[in-house]
């Protein structure tokens, strides 16, 4: 069993006991316990179920390669799946669950995929969509999207807060442990501004467990008199808990600082994301133990060696009583003398190497521990704990020669360095056949925007495998790290470490290298993801032989721990099996973040509220007085319509479109696009925009334009204004204010910028009202101010002047057919406004309108609407609108395109009216049909609604829509297939419903 | 995340500051243009592994459309130039020069 051990623990204070729950059980860890480290204290071994076979899984690993110790954490709105166990440091009050098991983690029904295993190998998932057909759906589908997901997704909001933050450093080092702090160091006695990043709480990395002397010092000593040095230094700031998450192009880094999750929730920000830009960017991340694939390495208490060995020395917790190391390479014998001198059993050291160790397997034997060199494990056994394993000699096929009762295994395949931060924006990898690993080629570094490389690798992380030789790698690339950032090195040297002589290391990929298939169907190299040796070695069989290939097939590092303990050994599988190199068959692609981050932090503060911030009216303040339904336009909230109490959505729209027509009415018109364009080539730079001539506009005048895109396409509208000579006001639609003043600015920047032309946007500087509706003249004239009669100012005509003592600029425009105004005045008298003409409105029955009102009144005229009639793909020519493309100018935007043969096809579908035979209201978007199906089977097209309202005036349903040969097709009856089976009948007819002579906008 | 100069305000704006626009120095063709020749001009497009000239804007910055030459397989920016120009300008296409000696790109060398 494991147990927390009467003494030792570098990184606990037994002195503060924490209680958590874990699976409902009350538990008892020491402050500076991670969740493994207090679960393992509490012999807690299982900790969760296997991905695809539900096999029982354990700790394996002490930091954020752990592979199996996945939790539920937390409660509500602080609930998070997925948090590793060796990266989540305890607190009172901490609440853990295990994952993917039913009904619970002892006993768990889904582990009959483990016995069905023979059936569900590599690809299983992908074989299941071929053959049979109906088997997938049925039968399939249903089962694996039940099984998919370890965690379960949170189900209420996030309750937590979390926030951004930018530096800019000359040199980034991402990793505090010796390498990095001497990188530090380094750099921070030039004066360069220095940020140093430990994704752990503590300092020093692991030479401390590993117990190196460092000038003269115990390497604890020497790690707390850097930290001190570093944050003596102005110029360095140091973090923990702080993950170098990523590199991106330019010198671009991530940071992720986690500040509240070894605490109880807090009002704090959870997380914080920082965003850095560094000159120069060091990485000290250093390496990883690999497992060893021998049959039954998932069983819980099989773990890597020097993880092992951080359980007993940093948290005072064994694995249990009984280790047997195994390994091909010196360092596992370290945790053979932890184990020893904390008074624990090391029955056997099983080195895969003929010939052994060196000193250190001197040192072992010295002290009476049994090493068998040559030998390995053929297969540990156990359930839900290892109870032995058996040995082998390394060379055969597996042939037992000996059992040995243990309750743990210490296993060490070698380091790999890691290389991730270098590799996320290009960095190449070399392959080190004596360390078998890859580590970082210094000449294919990621490029800068100078073309120079701007990420070095330091310490473990670049292959370095003893403490002085980390000091002095990190040293000396800080050094030319500090040149290349214009700084001064200094004269001082790296700090000096020990001897530490090792034999050289052995490439282990399979043990023993014999394996036949029954021992390589129960040798694991993903635990996560549930790949076993056998099933890489069926991909490569079934033609899977590029390494990304392979990846997909298999799910082969795919999990959410990225393959940080499987990758190496699943490709030199997968190198064996295709009987190539393993350089040759490569890496896949590292990408980032190194180590999940939470999706809050990436959202920042950029939630709720603050996700993307409204825009609103002057007016809104009366909507929301008033009953106004808000619906979403480009970023502004306009009113819908206007309710009053007890009326529903639809009474409200009826009520209004009536008023409107037989009264008055006022529209918040202020979202329309407002842009002045002014100078001396204003009006030919209008000619070009527009498809109508704006340039002989008169002064005082109103002419209602288009605008198309390049390619000839329909993408504005809006009445253009000429206020003086040289100055014009052009409206735009309400989503359109940003996009076509940027539209113009393109043109006018990178095409024709010798011309004298200056354009600002103005559209929130003013309040616009449409006072509209019979009594609209009626309403101003009481009042009072400026002469609105039809002969001071008549229709398509505008003027300045003073109503009811506001200054406004008044548009005789109409959007409705109504005699209508619309009023601009400046934004901070809109309110004022508004309450005068309400005011003044009451005894001719003024009626607040809303947007569907708006688009009714519209549709009763037959007046286009971007986005409705138009999509991206219609020509002003398909709406009739010929009348606006001007014949006498020799281009504009859009003219030439507006030539090709497709554009000018008769077969076009054209705008029409449409009126339902039964008088009921087509439905949305729905498509005429014809006789005959087209390749898919499907029934031809001749049309299809663009716009479609109830219209209370004329009492039944009208639309519009783009029909084949519409035009010409008057009074005929065409039939659009509703969702439900049934048709709806409607006849084309002319698209002005109302006024058809356009009397009562005249008056 | 690149990092380019406008060279309308001097500031080295993130990627974040600024807009893409697609590739730089299109001739405009217009009415009287044959079909090809629009064609070209409207939808035809650089797509290089290596020097490229591009157009941006920096959108949430000045607001100025600019011009810039880098490497789109290195990501290296060689320079950023104003748009009211017709070609790269020569000390732009030294600049490429000193380190692709040879490129090409279009009608430019």
């Amino acid at each position: 069993m494991s147990t927390r051990l009467g003494t030792g623990g570098r990184l606990i204070d037994r002195a503060t006991s924490v209680g958590f729950e874990f699976n409902g059980r009350k538990l008892k860890g020491f402050k500076g316990d991670t969740l493994a480290s207090a679960l393992l204290g509490a012999d807690q071994m299982l900790v969760g179920r296997s991905f695809k076979y539900h096999r029982p899984r354990g700790i394996v690993a002490a930091g954020p390669e752990e592979p199996n110790a996945l939790m539920n954490l937390g409660k509500d709105g602080h609930f998070e799946p997925n948090a590793r166990a060796t990266t989540t440091e305890v607190f009172d009050g901490l609440t853990a669950t295990s994952q993917n098991h039913w009904p619970s983690l002892e006993m768990d029904v889904g582990v009959v995929n483990n016995y069905a295993a023979r059936f569900m190998p590599a690809g299983f998932y992908y074989k299941t969509f071929i053959h049979p057909r109906a088997a997938w759906k049925h039968l399939f589908e249903p089962f694996i999207r039940k099984a998919a997901g370890l965690g379960k997704a949170p189900k209420g909001r996030d309750a937590n807060t979390y926030e951004h933050l930018y530096v800019f450093a000359d040199v980034l080092i991402v990793g505090g442990g010796v390498a990095g702090l001497q990188a530090a160091l380094t750099a921070g006695r030039s004066g360069k501004k220095v940020l140093l990043l430990e994704q752990t709480a503590h300092w020093g990395g692991r030479v401390p467990v590993d117990g190196a002397m460092i000038d003269g010092m115990d390497a604890d000593a020497w790690i707390n008199a850097t930290v001190q040095a570093l944050e003596n230094m102005e110029n360095v700031t140091l973090r923990t808990r702080c993950m170098g998450a990523g590199v991106y192009d330019h010198g671009y880094a991530l940071g992720y600082e986690r500040l509240g999750d070894h605490l109880a929730p807090t009002t704090l920000p959870r997380h914080r994301l920082w965003r850095i830009r560094a000159k120069q960017i060091i990485t000290a991340t250093g390496a990883l133990e690999r497992p060893l694939s021998f049959a039954g390495n998932d069983i819980p208490g099989v773990m890597l060696a020097a993880s092992l060995r951080d359980y007993v020395v940093n948290y005072g917790v064994s694995a249990g009583d009984r280790t047997v190391v195994v390994t091909n390479n010196d360092d596992a014998y370290r945790t053979a003398l932890a184990l020893k001198k904390a008074g624990l059993e090391v029955p056997v050291i099983l080195d895969a190497r003929p010939q052994g160790g060196g000193a250190l397997m001197e040192d072992c034997r010295a002290i009476g521990i049994r090493v068998e060199t040559g030998k390995g494990i053929s297969s540990v056994k156990g359930g839900k704990r290892v109870e032995s394993v058996s040995i082998c000699a390394q060379a055969g096929e597996g042939a037992v020669l000996e059992e040995i009762t243990c309750d743990a295994v210490a296993m060490s395949g070698g380091w790999s360095p890691v290389v991730h931060l270098w590799s996320h924006c290009g960095g190449k990898l070399i392959w080190d056949a004596a360390q078998a690993h890859f580590r970082p080629d210094h000449d294919r570094p990621p490029l800068g925007a100078d073309g120079a490389g701007f990420v070095s690798v330091v310490g473990a992380a670049n292959g370095q495998m003893s403490t002085g030789g980390c000091l002095n790698d990190a040293h000396q690339q800080a050094q030319a790290v500090i040149k290349t950032v214009g700084g001064k090195a200094s004269r001082e040297v790296a700090a000096k470490a020990g001897a530490e002589p090792m034999a050289p290391m052995a490439a282990v990929w399979k043990m023993p290298q014999g394996a036949g298939y029954k021992l390589r169907s129960k040798t694991w190299l993903d635990y996560q993801n549930d790949v076993k040796v056998s099933d890489v070695q069926l991909a490569a069989q079934e033609g899977f032989e590029s390494v990304e290939h392979t990846k997909r097939y298999t799910t082969l590092g795919m999990a959410t721990d990225q393959g940080k303990l499987s990758n190496i050994n699943g490709l030199a599988i997968l190198a064996d099996s295709l009987n190539d190199e393993i350089p040759k068959v490569g890496t896949t692609t590292f990408r980032p973040p190194y180590h999940p981050i939470s999706m809050g932090s990436i959202a920042g503060e950029a939630s709720r509220e603050l996700f993307q911030p409204v825009d609103k009216t002057p007016l809104h303040g009366w909507g929301e007085e008033n009953g106004a339904e808000w619906e979403p336009v480009g970023h502004w909230r306009r009113a819908y319509c206007y309710k009053r109490p007890g009326e529903s959505t639809e009474d409200a729209v009826n009520r209004e479109v009536k008023a409107v027509r037989e009264s008055l009415g006022l529209l918040d018109a202020s979202t329309l696009g407002k842009i002045i364009v002014k100078g001396p080539d204003a009006g030919r730079f209008l000619d070009m925009m527009y498809t109508n001539m704006m340039s002989n506009l008169k002064p005082g005048k109103c002419r209602y334009g288009l605008m198309c895109s390049e390619n000839g396409f329909l993408s504005d509208d809006g009445v253009v204004a000429r206020l003086d000579d040289d100055t014009w006001l052009c409206h735009t639609t309400t989503g359109g204010a940003s996009r076509i003043h940027a539209h113009m600015e393109e043109w006018l920047q990178t095409e024709w910028w010798d011309w004298k032309v200056y354009t600002a946007n103005v559209t929130e500087q003013y309040a616009q009202i449409a006072v509209v509706g019979p009594n609209a003249r009626k309403v101003l004239e009481k009042l009072g101010g400026m002469d609105v009669s039809k002969e001071a100012l008549g229709f398509m005509e505008w003027a300045e002047g003073q109503i009811g003592g506001f200054d406004a600029r008044v548009f005789r425009i109409s959007f409705s057919g109504e005699l209508s105004y619309e009023i601009a005045v400046p934004a901070s008298q809109g309110r004022a406004f508004w309450d005068a003409l309400w005011e003044a409105g009451q005894e001719l029955n003024v009626t607040a309108y809303g947007t569907e009102c708006l688009h009714i009144l519209r549709a009763e005229k037959g007046f286009i609407m971007i986005g409705d009639e138009t999509d991206g793909t219609v020509i002003p020519q398909d709406l009739g609108l010929h009348w606006a493309l001007s014949k006498k100018k020799d281009d504009y935007l859009g003219k030439r395109a507006q030539q090709r043969d497709h554009m000018m096809d008769p077969k076009r579908w054209k705008l029409v009216g449409l009126e339902s035979v039964d008088g009921s209201v087509i439905p949305d978007g729905a498509y005429a049909v014809t006789e005959g199906t087209n390749e898919n089977g499907q029934r031809e097209t001749q049309g299809r609604v663009t716009s479609t309202y109830y219209s209370a005036n004329l009492e039944r349903g009208i639309a519009m829509g783009l029909v084949l040969n519409g035009p010409d097709r008057m009074g005929e009856v065409i039939s659009f297939p509703k969702l439900d089976g049934s048709d709806v009948k409607a006849k084309i007819v002319d698209p002005v419903f109302y006024d058809r002579e356009g009397e009562k906008q005249n008056v | 995340m690149l990092v380019l100069t406008c060279p309308c305000c001097g500031v080295e704006a993130d990627e974040t500051e600024l807009a893409a626009g697609g590739q730089a120095h299109i001739k405009r063709e217009t009415v009287g243009a044959s079909d090809d020749a629009f064609e070209e001009y409207m939808f035809m497009r650089e797509n290089p592994k290596g020097v490229h000239f591009e157009r941006w804007r920096h959108a949430n910055g000045c607001g100025k459309w600019f011009h810039a030459a880098r490497c789109t397989m290195t990501l290296e920016v060689f320079g950023t130039y104003t748009a009211q120009t017709y070609e790269p300008p020569a000390d732009i296409r030294a600049a490429i020069t000193a380190k692709r000696p040879g490129w090409s790109w279009g009608r430019f060398s």
